[in-house]
């Protein structure tokens, strides 16, 4: 009898005791954390994408409370959102040049020759470590939607061509078409920088165009062409340098003999749809 | 280790390909005419790529350096043909890519004699002057791999070496190079043997020849005198009989553990050819600037072992045989297990190309890929106890970092899954895959 009551009473006294501890714990060892964060936290996306350059939303509400970033940093609210957090934390919205995903390469099936077929697992990487996929250039976008599967928001999709088409409503930014992508190719940019130059391949001349009719042949016509300064050409390519103070305008693209020079107004590849339905060979 | 398995002359798991060696395992090796344009890439080995040391327009001979090594895993380079440096440039190399090359024109009078060099004295050299003229003459693992031999022979402090194994394995179906060699010159492998097991300390020479080539045992075994620190051993025909850690597993019965060296079991690993490149370094002087090729495949009219010089394209190759047949649709460099589709015929033969094999359309079809019905063929297949089903899957969906968590880097690469898979999942090309995706993500956080 006296050893069943011993068992819950000591049971009971324990619990007792170690609650006490624990009343007295969060009495008197308490982290005051500001109410704001789990607020802005919950007016952030919450897509968790790493676009800021912080691991996550609630990392990212704690800069914005101490004020280290601007809500602006955040690329995948949009503007009406970033206004409401800098009105909840009583903040400048800050400046920040919206980015998005640009793609290197332009030579799509009907640009770049194939020297091979490949055959086998569906994926641009896995085409990349056999032989690189089949395309003479081995450069350029291999074709095989490793960025689409890979893009969170749904904003990036294979055109006609064979080339992967970013919608810039849609891109965040986040970093997972860079990292996707074998062949390097796409870089993140501010969307108002619209001079842009669709080609990776560092071959000059003939070599590179008999490989693909869009590929930048080095000609230096478009750093001839544009305001002294902007355009330079380094290893085989032209190189836009939008810090140097030089008036950007579209006259570096017009002589470029093949269209490897693009002046992007919005999406990338936006012309080569029609071009295709019209069934022209293009460049 | 299943203690039944100590009777057997083999190692756990792996498949049983078809041999298909019959096309050229009777066939003597030839010497391929010399062909009038040759690339020499400078990455051939794995490690730096070597540097050029020739200009344009400079006049070689046969054997010359024509570029040294780039670092200490890294080999020399020497010109295959006597003729002239015609651009130093990109080329494209065998994996499709392009890389930086030398173009070397043959002289079309030349007799392409190779002048026979004093015999190097190697049985005073030291340890580290022997990995240095290893070094130099440019030797490679000549299995596939191009690992360059020097390495391999670096022992640490602390590392002692007992058994010399030459591999004569040739697991792969249709390449018969190392068979022939071992048939046709068994004794400069095992001159070659003595000088190695020497300078390296080891006690003994074992020799691992897969028993589907009896007449290479017997030869060999014809010239091994009662005494000699050398054996034979017959292994049973499986794949990858030849991967260095089966290998061991088969003659030794020790497991080299994940992440260790042959070395770490006392024991030094070399193919058959590495073995005969070194003997002839040492006795006549000449680097490695040719090797033995098999050349076979249905796509084939007359499939032959080759001694092919170096840098030769794979077109003219091909063309000595007789050319490819029309319905030929893939020409695959190395085995029919490992070794890489070539995407351009323009692609030359590089120190680590055993064979070059060609496949008519029937072999070559995409087979129609079904789900994983989890028979678990491929977890009894992988020679290295991974989970390549898993492997798959993680990389199917993407998740590339929990892919290291089933050892995905312990991985060869040996295609054993795919080759049991009944649901033809391409298994290795997805962890291929991961491995390259894990390799990328890791360079850029440097």
């Amino acid at each position: 009898m006296n050893s069943v009551l011993i068992a819950p009473a000591l049971m009971v006294g324990i619990g007792l005791f170690f609650g006490v501890i624990i009343a007295f714990g969060s009495r008197y060892l308490r982290v005051d954390e500001d109410p704001r964060i789990d607020g802005a936290n919950k007016l952030l996306p919450g897509t968790n994408c790493g676009a800021c350059g912080e691991p996550g939303c609630l990392p990212f509400a704690e800069k914005l409370v101490a004020g280290s970033v601007a809500p602006s940093k955040c690329t995948v609210s949009t503007a009406e959102e970033t206004e409401n957090i800098a009105e909840y934390l009583g903040v400048d919205v800050g400046e920040h040049d919206r980015l998005v995903a640009r793609m290197k390469c332009g030579g799509g099936s009907v640009q770049a020759h194939q020297i091979a077929e490949y055959q086998g697992f569906e994926g641009c990487r896995a085409a990349a470590v056999v032989s690189g996929g089949g395309k003479g250039c081995i450069w350029g976008c291999i074709g095989l939607a490793d960025c689409e599967v890979a893009c969170t928001f749904d904003a990036i999709h294979m055109n006609s061509n064979g080339l992967p088409q970013v919608d810039t409503d849609l891109c965040t930014a986040c970093p997972d078409c860079v990292d996707a992508c074998p062949k390097d190719l796409f870089e993140l940019l501010p969307i108002s920088q619209k001079l842009y130059v669709e080609c990776n391949s560092p071959l000059q001349g003939d070599a590179a165009t008999v490989l693909c009719t869009t590929a930048c042949d080095a000609c230096g016509k478009c750093a001839l062409d544009a305001s002294p300064g902007l355009i330079t050409m380094e290893n085989g390519l032209p190189v836009i340098d939008y810090n140097s103070g030089a008036m950007v305008s579209p006259e570096a693209i017009f002589r470029c003999p093949t269209n490897a020079i693009k002046w992007v107004e919005k999406n990338q590849f936006e012309e080569q749809e029609e071009l295709e339905v019209r069934g022209e060979r293009y460049g | 280790m299943n203690p039944f398995n100590l009777l057997s002359k083999s190692f756990q798991n792996g498949v049983h390909p078809q041999h298909l060696k019959a096309q050229t395992q009777d066939l003597p090796i030839q010497r391929v005419p010399f062909g009038s344009l040759f690339v020499m890439p400078l990455n051939q080995h794995i490690g730096v790529p070597c540097k050029p040391v020739v200009e344009k327009n400079q006049r070689l001979r046969r054997g010359e350096l024509i570029a040294t090594a780039g670092g200490f895993v890294s080999t020399a380079l020497h010109s295959p043909v006597t003729g002239r440096v015609k651009e130093i440039g990109e080329f494209r190399a065998y994996d499709g890519n392009f890389s930086q090359s030398i173009q070397i024109e043959a002289d079309p009078y030349a007799t392409q004699q190779t002048e026979v060099g004093t015999p190097i004295d190697w049985s005073s050299m030291t340890t580290d002057d022997f990995i240095k003229a290893v070094q130099q003459a440019g030797i490679v693992g000549m299995g596939g791999a191009a690992f360059p031999a020097h390495v391999k022979f670096s022992i640490p402090d602390g590392c002692n070496i007992r058994y010399l194994l030459i591999n004569g394995a040739e697991c792969e179906p249709y390449l018969t190079n190392d068979h022939r060699l071992m048939l046709e010159q068994p004794l400069r492998l095992l001159r070659g043997a003595e000088i190695v097991r020497q300078k390296l300390g080891a006690e003994e020479v074992v020799i691992g020849v897969e028993l589907n080539k009896p007449d290479a045992i017997a030869a060999l075994n014809q010239h091994i005198q009662p005494g000699d620190p050398v054996r034979v051993v017959g292994l049973e025909a499986k794949y990858p009989q030849g991967a260095e850690k089966m290998i061991i597993s088969t003659i030794f019965k020790r497991e080299v553990p994940a992440g260790q060296l042959p070395r770490d079991v006392e024991v030094n690993v070399s193919n058959v050819s590495t073995i005969v490149a070194i003997a002839d370094y040492f006795d006549y002087g000449m680097p490695l600037i040719e090797r033995i090729v098999t050349v076979s495949g249905p796509g084939v009219s007359y499939p032959a072992n080759l001694m092919v010089p170096l840098g030769t394209t794979v077109r003219d190759v091909l063309q000595f045989c007789g050319g490819l047949k029309d319905e030929t649709k893939e020409v695959i460099m190395g085995g029919p297990m490992m070794g890489r589709p070539i995407a351009s015929l323009d692609a030359p033969v590089v120190k680590g190309c055993s064979g070059i094999l060609a496949f008519t359309e029937d072999l070559v079809q995409t087979r129609t890929e079904y789900p994983c019905i989890r028979c678990g063929r491929c977890l009894e297949a992988c020679p290295y106890f991974l989970n390549p089903a898993r492997l798959a899957r993680l990389s199917r969906a993407r998740m590339f970092e929990e892919m290291e968590d089933y050892a995905i880097m312990d991985c060869v690469e040996c295609g054993c899954c795919s080759y049991a898979c009944p649901s033809s999942i391409p298994i290795v090309q997805l962890i291929r895959t991961g491995k390259d995706q894990l390799r990328n993500t890791k360079a850029k956080q440097k």
